[in-house]
């Protein structure tokens, strides 16, 4: 993969909007069972708009910025190859349904380890008024050739 | 719903217990709630072909249910400020038997000044380890 891509910056993704039933959806695929990330009137008491989305929600927005760089034929990475490392998500505030979401990522680094190569991911998301909601950082595993 | 009592926590609390049985059927919902369509999380024949021991688990999934204990126990998901994962070893889900994930939470470190406990989480699978520093930073204050 090419090294160059460290420090490079994507252009922003196209808006995200955060729907209630997305929320619900996902809530129950990853067994949440807390009111605040299903029922709406238990969001609202807890004193948020909408539901609440659980806390690794940001992936579904972040994958957008993933795709981007997978796609870029400068990034020179075979996606067969890929191998999820590591991910973080740091939340200024949680994702509410309701939400317009754009992130935008950065290669914070690549490495090469013994034949594999290692690149850092950062997105920043942010909500309808440019404010930080949610950082995802995923580490990918680019194996080498055996 | 109200926050656990941060002065009441001392490093070492087991705070949150629960196992997740999985099943194939957990897999393709979780496919379509997060638009993550990789066939190796659904079809024995392409696990297979890229050499995999079996169909596994999205690591992403892992990772969402690992944190729901720690969200039941914190009272509300926007009390979780931090979450990091390592994916370490891949979850094998049989289409007969499935799998089940086993998530103890405890308390790894307590911040006095931003009141933030770090919860440490163990998620086995089977007795084995499959995420690694595993750590939630949850916000009492």
């Amino acid at each position: 993969m090419n090294p160059e891509l460290q420090g490079r910056t994507f252009p922003p993704t196209e808006p995200y909007l955060v729907g209630r039933e997305k929320v619900r959806e996902f809530a129950r695929a990853v067994f949440a069972t807390n009111p605040i990330n299903l029922d709406p009137e238990a969001a609202r008491a807890a004193g948020y708009a909408d539901v609440v989305a659980p806390p690794t929600f940001a992936v579904v927005v972040q994958e957008q910025t993933l795709a981007q760089l997978l796609a870029d034929p400068e990034s020179g990475i075979d996606f067969s190859r890929v191998v999820h490392g590591d991910q973080r998500f740091t939340s200024t505030r949680p994702i509410v349904a309701g939400d317009l979401l754009t992130a935008t990522l950065t290669v914070a680094s690549v490495k090469s380890l013994g034949g594999h190569s290692m690149v850092t991911a950062e997105s920043a998301i942010t909500d309808a008024v440019g404010a930080h909601v949610v950082t995802a950082v995923s580490t990918l595993v680019v194996r080498g050739d055996e | 719903m109200p926050a656990p009592d941060f002065a009441s926590l001392t490093v070492g609390d087991v705070v949150a217990e629960r196992s997740f049985p999985l099943g194939r059927d957990s897999l393709v919902r979780y496919a379509g709630a997060s638009g993550d369509f990789n066939p190796i999380h659904y079809r024995d024949d392409i696990a297979a072909e890229v050499g995999l021991p079996g169909v596994l688990a999205h690591g992403m999934l892992t990772m969402g249910l690992a944190v729901q204990p720690v969200v039941d126990w914190a009272g509300d998901p926007g009390r979780v400020a931090d979450y990091q994962v390592r994916f370490t070893r891949p979850v094998i889900v049989d289409p007969q038997s499935g799998a089940t994930v086993s998530v103890t939470a405890k308390v790894g470190q307590l911040d006095e000044a931003a009141s933030v406990a770090r919860v440490d989480l163990t998620v086995t699978v089977g007795g084995d380890t499959v995420l690694g520093k595993a750590q939630v930073r949850v916000s009492l204050g």
